[in-house]
């Protein structure tokens, strides 16, 4: 039996009211104008590997994948240092890739193999459109594993299939569409009710037995009708987010599950069910271990660490939406292939070098220590997770950047080396020497159709 | 110090600098011709008695053919510099290597920027392929550093440093005012300048130093030969380089209130040229004032000023035209601008000029030593080079 061994989920800092999108109620979560579903899978993945077995599977879900080709799973890997020999895999395409890569994982678990899962998604839709007020941006990972050192044991799963054309995009639409979605209702509902009863049944449950029903889909009304369609009561229903993060694409499931089992007590049963071309559901039953797995942050947390104050011109430009006159600085270069490829375990891992002869840090990796001399005598030393300090600063009203200014500092790790970096969610007004930050995956910008991935700073959250 | 110098033993016999600005009618190739062309006329030669060529540019062109070309050079020798703001006085610097060495006789430094052609705002340069992780500062934001770390080792309030950072801009735009040859030509006040659009930190757009295109050239010879060129030449006296491994950005030690090559800089230089209290014995100096904050730190590392006594100096007026040591009588990169390659070029042309007595209205009484200080890079990163020139 296959279990969820580790957790962890990632809600960017940023917030838009629906009121400044145009209209309804509560805020969605925004992807910063430095993230997109790779950094956020990222930021989700250090906290559900952190203490987690070694992984030797790795499976990325997302339906906006940052390259239409080119393994996203692979950026993700190297951000984690993980070890050669994992398999990665992207999948992608559908809503139902979220929780259909969870359910994948727990069979590489149940044939023996350790599986990391992120489900990740920056969701954008037409301007003043229903999808951009509704939608959300986060990411969930989960670590699989063999059941009995898992928090949460997968006790039932039930899958159903079905051609159904409620919410499309090709290729080269910029927005996805949705057909009525009275239709979709009407088609999607009694699949999502078949493959939920089906899990619970095979989980040798009652619905009444359920602790907690999260309910995610391309259908809000398919959504929102599930519960009564099964008899459950209310206080079974867990809280679907849509007030404070929105519903956030092929992660919203993951997500919704990992705050069900921020709050679990051992013996819970948590189901899932996604309907989308069919539903796919899963029954997961809390072990005693819970207490023990909790990741740094909880999806109340990073709900409450935020900024709301974005406004939609803000918004729309981040994600592309809306052009904008550059400043007159010429365009990024594009980073170029053999350098990263040198440089993978600094640029993606953030790990440095220490000097055996002196101790003295050297970031980025240096072959002649800064401070002796020594040559060649580096061993390698992360920083992902080092706390830093602000030792001087600029705002710079002048360089290339979707939200001027840059904010650039001098930085100095608590355990020795010193960078330069950008600081990312941080009001520039409120920056000052001696701050306390730590480190967050994101891109600097994309260029060429490369997308230049690097760590910036960011204040503790 | 490693370096035994060269002083007294070649001397500038002929110098040439075509007014800095926004030259949207003239080419690099052009602005190198009328450098060319009045150097040769100051040092009274034709080209054909220059034996060789040192050509400083940073972007405007590559090779010793950048050079060789629109000059018509006849199959000598022309080196390409670069070492980034600090080119042009590599060029000088190679240059007077040349001589002191017997190689040559007679040879050029020429230096050239052509910025306003690229349609950007500040300088552009053109990075090698890289991994992406590197700094994306632009150049006002690096030297922004120094104003908040300078004001918390010191104990000065952002408004008493908005003060000395503006008066440095007044100062070298007042000169800049008395100088033809300058980009800008005007006084601004010191309201003006504290009211200037933001480019970064603290910095306004009036901290920064002009982008523009120019040229300006040099004619090295021999110290014993001089005089069969002209009856004032300049004698130098020391020339000094110093890189350093770009420890600033790695190590915790470094603070941003000043550039350790810089220091070793003037040791080098004042060793070379026998100066013991730069203080009171260099008379005037062309210094790397990219950015006002600069300007402030170089007073100290150069020993113009006490460790933190340089704001009060400023203030005080001590590098004021009038006072006891000008600094950038000729308006300075501030307002004489900054075309690179020609930058290290134009600082020694202004010594060229106050040494001989052709300053005009900039002109210093009885000016003994000059220094010019050039700077490429970045606070805690940078390649440094000091001058010191006397008749």
């Amino acid at each position: 039996m296959a279990g969820i061994v580790s957790y962890g989920t990632y809600i960017p800092y940023s917030r838009i009211t629906r009121a400044a999108l145009g209209s309804g109620r509560g805020e969605r979560a925004v992807a910063g104008y430095d993230e997109d579903s790779i950094s956020l899978a990222v930021e989700a993945a250090r906290e559900a590997v952190a203490g987690a077995p070694a992984i030797d599977t790795l499976l990325f879900a997302s339906t906006s994948p940052p390259y239409a080709e080119k393994l996203g799973a692979a950026t993700i890997h190297a951000a984690c240092n993980l070890p050669e020999g994992v398999s990665s895999l992207d999948l992608a395409g559908s809503t139902r890739a979220g929780l259909g890569a969870l359910l994948a994982g727990a069979d590489l678990a149940a044939a023996g193999r350790t599986a990391l899962v992120c489900s990740s998604d920056v969701v954008v839709g037409a301007p003043e459109g229903p999808r951009e007020r509704a939608g959300g941006d986060a990411a969930a990972a989960f670590v699989l594993g063999d059941g009995e050192s898992s928090i949460a044991k997968l006790i039932g799963r039930a899958s159903l299939t079905d051609e159904i054309l409620d919410v499309w995009r090709t290729p080269a639409m910029p927005f996805a569409r949705q057909w009525e979605d009275r239709f979709g209702a009407d088609a999607l509902l009694p699949l999502m009710r078949g493959a939920a009863t089906e899990a619970i049944r095979a989980a040798g449950l009652q619905a009444a037995d359920v602790t907690t029903m999260i309910t995610d889909g391309t259908n809000a009304r398919a959504v929102a009708a599930l519960p009564r369609a099964l008899g459950l009561k209310p206080e079974q229903v867990g809280d679907d987010l849509a007030a404070s993060v929105g519903r956030a694409g092929a992660a919203h499931a993951g997500l919704l599950l990992a705050r069900a089992l921020d709050r679990a007590v051992p013996g819970d049963r948590i189901a899932v069910v996604v309907g989308a071309d069919g539903a796919d559901a899963a029954v997961f039953e809390v072990t005693q271990r819970i207490a023990q797995a909790r990741p740094r942050h909880s999806v109340e947390a990073w709900i409450e660490s935020k900024r709301n104050d974005l406004d939609a011109t803000t918004y729309r430009k981040w994600r592309g939406v809306l052009p904008f006159e550059p400043p007159r600085r010429p365009d990024p270069d594009r980073p170029a292939a053999p350098p990263m490829r040198r440089s993978e375990r600094w640029k993606y891992g953030f790990v440095g070098s220490r000097c055996t002869a002196c101790e003295t840090a050297n970031l980025p990796p240096q072959r002649v220590c800064v401070a002796c001399g020594a040559v060649d005598q580096m061993r390698e030393e992360p920083y992902a997770d080092a706390t830093c300090r602000v030792v001087t600063f600029t705002l710079d009203h002048l360089a290339y950047t979707l939200q001027p200014p840059v904010v650039a500092a001098v930085l100095d790790f608590d355990k020795g080396g010193r960078i330069q970096c950008e600081l990312t969610d941080v009001d520039p007004r409120a920056v000052a020497i001696g701050n306390e930050m730590e480190m967050s995956f994101r891109y600097l910008y994309t260029a060429g159709g490369v997308h230049n991935y690097f760590w910036k700073a960011r204040p503790r959250r | 110090m490693a370096s035994n110098g060269i002083r007294d033993r070649v001397a500038i016999v002929g110098m040439g600098c075509t007014p800095f600005g926004e030259h949207w009618d003239k080419s690099a190739d052009d602005l190198l011709i009328e450098a060319a062309v009045e150097t040769y006329r100051s040092a009274g030669v034709e080209p054909d008695a220059i034996d060789a060529y040192w050509l400083g540019t940073m972007g405007s062109g590559w090779s010793g053919m950048a050079l060789s070309e629109p000059l018509k050079i006849q199959y000598k020798p022309v080196t390409h510099v670069e070492n980034f703001c600090a080119t042009g006085s590599e060029a000088l610097r190679n240059a007077c290597y040349s001589v002191a060495s017997g190689a040559y006789d007679l040879v050029m430094a020429i230096g050239v920027e052509k910025l306003k052609d690229s349609g950007f705002s500040g300088l552009v340069v053109s990075g090698v392929a890289d991994d992406g992780t590197s700094s994306t500062m632009t150049a006002p934001a690096m030297f922004s550093l120094l104003a908040p770390a300078y004001c918390k080792k010191y104990g000065l309030d952002q408004e008493t440093m908005k003060d000395v950072l503006a008066r440095i801009a007044y100062k070298n735009h007042l000169n800049g005012a008395k100088n033809p040859k300058a980009q800008f030509r005007k006084e601004v006040s010191i309201e003006a300048i504290k009211a200037s659009p933001k480019v970064a930190g603290m910095l306004g757009i009036m901290d920064c130093s002009g982008v523009s295109d120019g040229a300006a050239a040099a004619i090295i010879c021999r110290a014993e030969d001089a005089h069969r060129y002209t009856d004032h030449p300049i004698f130098v006296k020391a020339l000094s380089c110093i890189v350093g491994p770009a420890e600033g950005y790695k190590r915790q030690e470094y603070d941003f209130t000043t550039f350790p090559e810089v220091v070793a800089n003037g040791k080098d230089a004042y060793q070379q040229a026998g100066v013991a209290d730069p203080r009171s014995e260099i008379s005037m100096a062309e210094v790397h004032d990219c950015f006002t904050p600069t300007e402030l730190v170089l007073m100290e590392d150069l020993g113009f000023s006490a460790r933190g006594e340089a704001w009060k100096d400023v203030l005080a007026g001590r590098f004021e035209l009038g006072g006891p040591q000008p600094i950038n009588p000729d308006g300075g990169l501030k307002s004489f601008g900054h075309p690179i390659g020609a930058s290290g070029l134009r600082m020694m042309y202004e010594m060229w000029l106050q040494l001989r007595g052709e300053a005009g209205a900039r002109q210093i009484k009885n000016p003994r030593l000059g220094l010019t200080h050039n700077l490429g890079g970045q606070p805690g990163r940078c390649v440094s080079f000091a001058a010191i020139v006397g008749s």
